[in-house]
């Protein structure tokens, strides 16, 4: 896993696991149906509209509160392809990684990244390319043990080599 | 090397002889709590695993608390799945039938399992609760969950602390959830990101149990990994009651190092609440006065406990909650809940005309027992207030104490409670 491509999605500051999945999603058996949910409250437009958002650059805090995985899992089954924040809430950080999602942290802002722009990711070089703003970006790689979580396409993928 | 408790309970959990913070380190895990998770993602994910064992079922508790009892079919079926997995892979503490038993955060401490020294991790963010009791515990997700389960071991980065003096004692009317508030307010939600808050001094020695896991509960409000109280002889007092396992106390290094380092005079805290909507949205009860509610809720793993019923009823006795609004009253266990009814303070809610539930979350995650239509506006105990957490997107929470939420409830719109004791 390296080369990322895709289109921003904006999102602020605080954005809880609740904004993600809302609780009342929670006992949905049927995860196509909880998806429709996604982000529904800020947003009841951004799982139709996914394909033309799904690199999410958000603030601070990113994926706050409930421990709850479903808010990762419907980024994943959604197709979002990397999350670039200022700084992630530590299970939310565990759960993007182990679901084969990457977590960038950055400090971008809004002069920086506007909705839709064209994105590329180089994880292994650590830098971001805003190709709509002809700007780059350079960011803390990710740690090599977490980078083989990635590579495996997440942790459960990766348990099952090392069960074997 | 001098350490904080934290880097002390990390080390002794790693085969390294020496640690620091910012080292990533694998641990072995003493204990695993699940709830409803478990027939949520964390069946699904271990699935995936194709093993037919867990690594040690004597060291997992799982219980069912969100949606106790189901209220729709689906938690039922939740409820279902879960079991099934406890059964398959012998969960040795499995309280899957017992649903009169309460809240996932109250009912772990009370049977012994959260000790000093320990290292635990569980499917819920308020996991960090049991740091009341002098040991490490945070929340994991789904997938960190079936990592544990096949192999006994979590990756941590060892985390800084922030070492938080408290001194002194609370004036009359202002609780624990009012300091937490106000710390959460001072340091903001992502001020201990990753970090472990350590609580030392003179006032954290007064604060009881109770008073200890409402502080631990909300430090993941402020993004922190761990919440952590030093042993003493009230803990000891509380421990004897519970366990008869042994246990080591965790004391930092005289010398040990912190990032940044707080002090609070308990005397100068007053009662806080978080407005709508984030648990960082702080601002004092006399300036937001008269805000006008629907809903009272009393209840959840951050303030469902002895004392804050008991504050709660001390207000509404010989009172009536205002005709206007609904108080609902969710003891956080059923041991609670049978104190309460000894204690006299269920028949002083119910004579206020408050509703009296069984233990369960389920007001605190809008799932039911308290769910907020469009537009109403709810004071709250719990520990969260985004948008739409206990209902319709457009409903407001007010986080407040115990003491705050009865205030309130009586006069109809938020109130501060000092000089109704």
């Amino acid at each position: 896993m390296d080369l990322i491509k895709g289109y921003a999605y904006i999102l602020g500051d605080d954005i809880s696991t609740d904004d993600i999945v809302p609780s009342h999603t929670l006992t949905m058996r049927d995860s196509n149906e909880m998806v429709k949910h996604t982000l529904e409250f800020i947003d009841p437009y951004f799982s139709k509209n996914v394909d033309r958002g799904n690199i999410i650059f958000a603030g601070e805090n990113f994926g706050t509160g409930s421990s709850r995985e479903e808010a990762v899992h419907v980024f994943k089954l959604l197709g979002v392809k990397a999350v670039v924040a200022r700084s992630f809430a530590r299970i939310y950080f565990r759960n993007l990684i182990n679901n084969g999602i990457p977590a960038i942290s950055l400090n971008w802002d809004l002069n920086q990244v506007a909705k839709e722009d064209v994105i590329e990711i180089s994880l292994l070089k650590g830098l971001i390319i805003n190709k709509s703003q002809n700007s780059t970006f350079n960011f803390e790689k990710i740690p090599e043990f977490l980078m083989d979580i990635l590579e495996n396409g997440g942790v459960i993928n990766q348990l099952k080599k090392i069960l074997k | 090397m001098s350490h904080t408790i934290a880097e002390k309970i990390l080390k002794e959990h790693s085969s390294l002889k020496e640690i620091s913070p910012g080292q990533f380190v694998d641990c072995d895990i003493d204990m695993i709590m699940v709830h409803e998770q478990l027939g949520g993602r964390i069946h699904l994910e271990y699935n995936k695993l194709g093993i037919d064992y867990i690594w040690d079922p004597d060291k997992v508790f799982f219980i069912l608390d969100h949606w106790v009892p189901p209220p729709t079919i689906s938690s039922a079926q939740m409820h279902q799945d879960a079991r099934k997995f406890a059964e398959k892979y012998k969960i040795t503490h499995n309280y899957g039938h017992q649903l009169d038993k309460g809240i996932c955060h109250q009912v772990l401490p009370e049977m012994g399992f959260a000790r000093p020294g320990m290292l635990i991790v569980g499917s819920d963010s308020h996991t960090t609760t049991y740091g009341a009791f002098n040991c490490l515990s945070t929340g994991i997700g789904a997938t960190d969950v079936s990592v544990v389960f096949a192999t006994g071991k979590l990756w941590f980065k060892v985390p800084e602390s922030i070492k938080i003096n408290l001194r002194g004692h609370f004036e009359k009317g202002v609780m624990a959830k009012d300091f937490i508030l106000s710390l959460i307010g001072d340091i903001s939600t992502k001020g201990a990101l990753y970090k472990s808050l350590e609580f030392h001094g003179d006032g954290a020695k007064n604060l009881s149990i109770d008073s200890r896991m409402t502080i631990t509960n909300m430090v993941v409000e402020a993004g922190a990994k761990f919440g952590i109280f030093l042993p003493d002889d009230r803990l000891k007092e509380w421990l004897a009651k519970r366990t008869s396992k042994q246990y080591r106390n965790v004391v930092p290094d005289e010398k040990a190092e912190y990032e940044q380092e707080l002090s609070y005079e308990l005397s100068e805290i007053t009662p806080t609440v978080a407005k709508p909507s984030n648990p960082g949205n702080i601002a004092k009860v006399e300036e937001i006065e008269g805000i006008e509610i629907d809903q009272a809720f009393l209840g959840s793993c951050t303030n469902g406990r002895i004392e804050d019923l008991r504050i709660a009823a001390k207000i509404l006795e010989g009172n009536k909650i205002h005709p206007k609004v609904r108080m609902i009253v969710t003891p956080a266990s059923k041991e609670i809940y049978l104190q309460a009814l000894k204690e006299g303070l269920l028949e002083i809610f119910l004579r206020a005309n408050a509703i009296v539930t069984n233990s369960t979350c389920g007001a605190c995650i809008g799932g039911h027992l308290g769910v907020l239509g469009p537009d109403e506006v709810c004071i709250s105990s719990t520990n969260r207030n985004f948008k739409g957490r206990m209902g319709d997107p457009t409903s407001e929470i007010y986080l407040a104490s115990p003491a705050t939420v009865a205030a309130s409830a009586i006069n109809g719109s938020i109130k501060d409670p000092r000089g109704l004791i």
